[in-house]
């Protein structure tokens, strides 16, 4: 389980205060007004933000400290998810190791990842020859053969129509079942929430709290997200 | 993410940034202290600090005063070769300074075309050595320069003031009162600085059209206090003073440069105008003449130089290896400074690090070669190590030019993929390997390009180097002309300018080639 232990994160005038518990293989929205700090906690879990005080534990590992490739993490960000250099399968290859000679079994594993996310046959295109939904499927399949334990999005489908951002929250929603990972996912989207979380992080007034269950919180929002909700 | 860790560490860069200010500021020392007392300043030293202040002034304000209308007519006028001109534009920038001095004289030299014509015409011949002719040079060289500088000023101003500008009935001379005139007042200054800077410091055009008492600039002075009295106090005390007024020269530079002034300007569509019907005339005419000053010298140059290709004189091949060894050598040098430099420098916190390689603007390459002498020439022969220490030099004087071409592109790739190829555990060797290097490649290809082609051409501080025994292609013609074998330079000039052109397209094109999206 991951645990945020009296978690202090501070930029400039910015604090954010976090004391939480989420349970492995969670599937959890980080929910909140823009500038309450969602982005600020997921990198500092990341390891792309300094914590200021507390700690970040993995099942009692300490990561506070640790180098972001060195964490137990995957993440999938706003936008450049891709080399766009690089084809697709040296991309996915790059989640294996951040060398471009990848072994034969290496290699079979990057296209099974493929298949796992509908990209058969994909693997020597180059990122812009790809649909936003097939790049988003490939950033996808080097998630897939990362093979960490937690799985942080921030917003990666946030540029894709309503239908296809749905399938592919569902995606990783199958993805996420399968291999058991705990999912950490920010949105500005309640149906989004209700379609693939259990919980629910509401960030707002400076304050992580911790989390419940998505369709109570909901269906009967206290104030401070009651006024982001609208 | 500031104070967190970085897919590249900045200590390479900070490496190279202490070498380059190591290199410079002991030099800078050495020539300090074997310096003789200000008072050692003669009436012809004298002399040379004013001629080297109006020669530079005189230079700047001509090469900005003729840019303004060339500017003006190439942001108002699409014709065809448009572009090719404009490119023609960056050409000075690679072409060998003697190369150049070649033509110009053939063009507007004492039995050149334009003095035939003049003849004619029952006229006298132009004078071209002394005052006039380094001012022509140096126009030649800089008039390119500040009309990329000023062209790129004019396509700045937004498309939409002049649709504005013509909604509200302005006829040209509002629309130059309300939107080309607080552009020009904002660049201008900027052109005339960077000229002012680039002449103080200019040494082959002095060499070769200047000298003689009324004629001579610091750096010929130090060249002459180093060959012909073999003076190094006299030579380090002339080399103070231009320390000091490069450095002032180049902090003005820095203070006022206009954005963008050495990335490939100007290349955009003209604008498109509603008040400069009349002016068509004008603008042809500006254009034309500008054209021609620029190509007739390039054109004498091919023409002489085909005629005097043959017979090869001797040394000529020892010479284009010397050159070409110097130039690869000095890229060399450059890339390893440059990339290592540009890529920490574009870390939070770290843009001070370009700084340091600025350092090579406030010094001239023959006052790091007078120093450089003063502390090799106790312990070894100088002239044995005149491969080596011309191709370092060479290498610090590009890197200013390179790390404006490299830091923006570095600054852009941490953007977009420092924080995926941290979460990627794409640490030091594999991120140079498989981000860094393939997305910079044009970069680095072009500013590669361009250092090999400054290097090659170079006739700065080999001049203080080398012995009767080794030569460079440049140190070569210098040495024909100053025999009076004025055919022989002609083809060994244009061997160098091919030399030039090839090395530089070579890197250039390798760069673009494959170039990552």
């Amino acid at each position: 389980m991951l645990v945020l232990d009296g978690l202090r994160l501070t930029r400039g005038t910015f604090a954010l205060q976090a004391d939480l518990t989420v349970q492995t293989g969670a599937r959890v929205a980080v929910m909140g007004p823009s500038g309450a700090g969602k982005s600020t906690l997921i990198e500092a879990i990341a390891g792309f933000t300094d914590v200021t005080d507390g700690r970040i534990l993995w099942d009692s590992h300490d990561l506070t400290h640790a180098a972001p490739g060195a964490r137990p993490v995957a993440m999938l960000f706003q936008d450049g998810n891709l080399f766009p250099h690089l084809s697709v399968a040296q991309n996915i290859g790059l989640g294996l190791r951040p060398v471009l000679k990848l072994t034969g079994a290496e290699q079979s594993r990057v296209a099974q990842a493929l298949a796992r996310v509908g990209l058969d046959g994909m693997g020597a295109r180059l990122p812009a020859e790809l649909s936003g939904g097939q790049a988003s499927r490939a950033a996808l399949a080097r998630v897939l053969v990362q093979d960490r334990p937690i799985l942080l999005l921030d917003e990666p489908f946030a540029a894709l129509g309503p239908a296809l951002k749905a399938e592919m929250l569902d995606l990783v929603r199958d993805l996420s079942l399968e291999t058991g990972a705990t999912l950490l996912m920010i949105t500005h989207d309640p149906s989004d929430a209700r379609r693939m979380a259990d919980q629910v992080i509401l960030v707002a007034e400076g304050q992580a709290h911790p989390p419940t269950e998505t369709a109570p919180l909901l269906d009967n929002p206290p104030p401070a997200l009651q006024a982001y909700l609208g | 993410m500031a104070g967190r860790a970085e897919p590249v560490s900045p200590r390479a860069g900070y490496g190279a940034a202490a070498l380059v200010a190591a290199l410079i500021l002991v030099t800078l020392g050495a020539v300090v202290l074997r310096a003789d007392a200000p008072g050692a300043l003669g009436r012809a030293d004298w002399a040379a600090i004013r001629f080297t202040l109006l020669q530079a002034a005189l230079s700047a304000a001509l090469s900005v005063l003729l840019a303004i209308p060339v500017a003006r007519a190439l942001a108002r006028r699409d014709f065809v070769g448009r572009a090719a001109l404009i490119t023609l534009l960056g050409a000075p920038f690679i072409l060998p300074v003697i190369v150049a001095v070649l033509g110009l004289l053939s063009v507007f030299g004492r039995a050149g075309w334009v003095s035939g014509l003049l003849g004619v015409l029952g006229l006298e011949p132009i004078h071209v050595y002394g005052l006039h002719g380094v001012v022509l040079a140096h126009v030649f060289f800089n008039l390119p320069l500040a009309t990329r500088l000023i062209l790129q000023g004019w396509q700045d101003i937004p498309g939409e003031q002049y649709r504005l500008a013509a909604q509200l009935g302005a006829g040209p001379g509002v629309t130059q009162r309300l939107l080309e005139w607080p552009m020009l007042r904002r660049v201008v200054p900027g052109a005339l600085a960077i000229i002012f800077a680039i002449c103080l410091t200019s040494f082959a055009v002095a060499l070769t059209l200047g000298g003689g008492p009324r004629a001579t600039t610091i750096e010929l002075a130090i060249y002459q206090a180093f060959r012909f009295d073999f003076d190094l106090n006299k030579a380090a005390l002339l080399a103070c003073v231009q320390i000091v007024l490069t450095g002032a020269a180049a902090l003005v530079a820095l203070r006022v440069e206009p954005e963008g002034g050495l990335a490939r300007a100007g290349l955009g569509r003209p604008a498109q105008r509603w008040d400069s019907g009349g002016l068509l005339l004008q603008d042809a005419a500006v254009i034309t003449l500008a054209a021609l000053f620029l190509i007739l010298p390039l054109l004498a140059i091919v023409m002489d130089g085909l005629a005097g290709l043959w017979p090869l004189p001797p040394g000529l091949f020892g010479a284009a290896v010397t050159s070409v060894l110097v130039a690869l050598l000095s890229t060399g040098v450059l890339l390893a400074l440059a990339l290592p430099i540009s890529v920490a420098a574009a870390q939070p916190g770290c843009s001070w690090l370009e700084g340091a390689g600025l350092l090579g603007l406030a010094v001239s390459p023959l006052v790091i070669g007078t120093g450089l002498f003063i502390l090799l020439n106790p312990v070894v022969n100088p002239a044995a190590l005149a491969v080596p220490v011309t191709a370092c030099v060479n290498a610090v004087m590009a890197l200013p030019f390179a790390l404006r071409i490299l830091v923006p592109r570095a600054r852009q790739l941490r953007a977009a993929h420092a924080r995926l190829a941290l979460s990627l555990n794409m640490q030091g060797w594999p991120m140079w390997r498989y981000v860094l290097l393939p997305r910079m490649r044009p970069q680095i290809g072009f500013s590669a390009g361009l250092t090999a082609a400054l290097s090659m051409g170079d006739l700065g501080v080999i001049t203080l180097f080398a012995d009767p025994q080794m030569a460079t292609l440049p140190l070569f013609v210098f040495r024909l002309m100053g025999a009076y074998q004025m055919q022989s330079a002609a083809g060994v000039a244009l061997i160098l300018l091919a030399l030039s052109v090839a090395l530089f397209w070579f890197f250039d094109q390798g760069g673009r080639r494959h170039a990552g999206a």
